[in-house]
């Protein structure tokens, strides 16, 4: 009787782990289903090379390219913003400052990963356009420069907590090496700790790059929604992911050419997020190893 | 200046530039809730937490989206709590060293790096339209207890490791059955770990507005959800809807429903970061 309820559990719990694979195989077949459809209707040629987005409007046209270019613009802006403040808060962090400082500062830093973001595409709207317009007077309402570099705050901590854990896993004894040769914590750095901690760096940076791609309300709100092939930054523009909630947010009808392109849009997202985080668990597993 | 001087300049040039940017981080985060605090605290009153909503910004209110938060909060931890941690339990506990295993490991991390909008794409098409949900709560709960699976199954696992294995072996030891340790021994020493780790994953749920637009969310609903097939909106929905609106007073309010929010949001960080700190000493 025990055994029987053991392993009626041990199945139990392995359906509940099976879940997140059909979660994946959902997400792949939902997105190729609808895709398909849509590549029956639009060539795959014009989809990859036409220059204009305009699904919503008579004259239709379906090349992604301009959602990919505002997707391209807020999210290298904000790896902008991000990499190098991320970079130095987590080497400060982890070679210079004091341990009590570290474990408050770390969590507090965190805490800008934990605010929604819908609050953060507020602060770009309301605060940060009309500061940048103080100087830039032509900078449009909406524009990629200030959504990008409020996404870009909002991922500091993506990078610097995951680069500083890097950091901190290189063996102590390169630290003394080096200094042992009168390196100052500056060469040491730079010359021995970082490039022994560069994988996970790397990693790091990837899912930046990752989350940043992936990121919406931020961009629905303060980019703009008009599709456009420029890499000006103060011009509105916008990204994959706010042309699927502009859509979500309009009366579009099940099963219209319409509908299709929100999956279309969102297969191209999600190739891009895929291949990124792929990479990222390679270099984690090859390298993982590495000092334990 | 020689090598040595000018080295040891640099050196102090980087800590005050390492502490510049570390406290850029931290004030950019105060001056940020500081604005919204300014913006909006005026506003937060009484009414305005039991207000339904209204083409008047003065007279409107977040009742209907709080209550729809609250009912989305509720739903997806019944619906993602025992799934993660049974899944997370597996993956520590039963899980041979096989192929399959490796796949299912590699597969949550995808997943935990799938944008939240995708999966508003697969709730639209599975929940909402082919189990025929329609826009209901329980379909954007269902999407949102999908896209925390991964954050509640890497927090259990996490838990479960940090249990010394002593534990384990003086249960095994007395007798006990492989899901008798688990249930009695392992899961009330983890409890700490894996509370951390829903909090905060619920905390990401209250907070998500892109999947739940995709599944069809309202940004207005006349009445607050009396039931899991109602329609709904939620909180970060209602600000957005808030922020599009051109005139000042929404403006105001969408600045007040933010601390709202910011309050719930810090309030599950906090005490997640309590419990674990609770549990870590407990376990030394």
């Amino acid at each position: 009787m025990r055994k029987v309820k053991e392993l009626l559990i041990e199945k139990l719990l392995f359906a509940s782990a099976s879940i997140t694979i059909i979660v994946t195989i959902g997400i792949i077949c939902v997105l190729s289903i609808e895709a398909f459809q849509f590549f029956s209707e639009v060539s795959i040629v014009e989809f990859l090379t036409d220059t204009q987005w305009t699904p919503l409007f008579t004259d239709k046209h379906f090349g992604i390219l301009p959602l990919l270019s505002g997707t391209v613009l807020t999210s290298f802006i904000a790896i902008m913003v991000a990499l190098p403040i991320g970079l130095s808060i987590s080497i400060y962090l982890s070679e210079y400052a004091p341990k009590g400082f570290r474990k408050t500062v770390k969590p507090l830093l965190e805490l800008l990963a934990a605010v929604p973001t819908v609050v953060y595409g507020f602060f770009a709207l309301i605060v940060v356009t009309p500061f940048l317009q103080i100087i830039w007077p032509n900078l449009s309402g909406f524009n990629s420069l200030s959504a990008g570099i409020v996404m870009g705050i909002m991922i500091i901590p993506y990078v610097s907590s995951l680069s500083e854990d890097a950091l901190q896993a290189v063996p102590n004894s390169l630290r003394e090496a080096s200094f042992g040769m009168g390196a100052t914590r500056l060469q040491s750095a730079f010359k021995v700790i970082v490039p022994s901690a560069s994988s996970g760096i790397i990693v790091s940076i990837i899912l930046a790059i990752s989350r940043a791609i992936g990121e919406t309300m931020i961009v629905a709100i303060a980019a703009g929604q008009q599709p456009r092939l420029t890499l000006d930054p103060t011009v509105p523009i916008e990204t994959i992911t706010a042309y699927i909630v502009q859509v979500s947010l309009g009366d579009v009808e099940h099963g219209s050419i319409e509908y299709r392109t929100i999956f279309a849009a969102g297969i191209t997202l999600f190739v891009f997020t895929f291949l990124l985080n792929t990479l990222s668990y390679r270099i984690r597993k090859k390298y993982q190893a590495k000092y334990e | 200046m020689n090598n040595i001087q000018i080295n040891r300049l640099k050196d102090q040039a980087f800590k005050f530039w390492g502490i510049g940017c570390t406290l850029i981080g931290l004030i950019l985060l105060v001056l940020f809730i500081g604005d919204i605090l300014v913006d909006g605290i005026g506003r937060i009153d009484w009414s305005f937490i039991t207000n339904l909503p209204s083409r008047k910004s003065e007279k409107s209110g977040i009742y209907t989206a709080l209550m729809g938060s609250i009912w989305i909060l509720l739903l997806t931890t019944v619906i993602a709590f025992p799934i993660g941690v049974a899944a997370g339990v597996y993956l520590e506990e039963y899980a041979k060293k096989n192929k399959f295993a490796a796949i299912l490991e590699i597969n949550i991390s995808n997943l935990a790096g799938v944008p939240s909008i995708i999966y508003g794409l697969l709730g639209l098409e599975v929940f909402v339209r082919i189990m025929n949900l329609g826009a209901s709560v329980l379909a954007g709960s269902l999407t949102l207890s999908l896209l925390i699976l991964p954050i509640v199954i890497v927090a259990t696992r996490e838990a479960i490791k940090a249990v010394p294995s002593s534990i384990k072996d003086a249960s095994y030891a007395l007798g006990a059955s492989k899901w008798q340790t688990i249930w009695h021994q392992i899961l009330p020493a983890s409890g700490g770990g894996i509370l951390t780790g829903v909090i905060l994953a619920l905390s990401r749920a209250v907070g998500e507005t892109a999947p739940l637009i995709v599944v069809g969310a309202l940004a207005y609903v006349p009445f607050a959800p009396s039931n899991p097939m109602d329609e709904f909106s939620v909180l970060p929905i209602q600000i957005f809807n808030w922020i599009s609106r051109p005139q000042h007073g929404f403006i105001e309010n969408a600045a007040a429903a933010i601390i709202i929010l910011l309050g719930i949001t810090f309030i599950m960080n906090g005490v997640a970061v309590y419990f674990r700190n609770k549990w870590q000493n407990k376990l030394k």
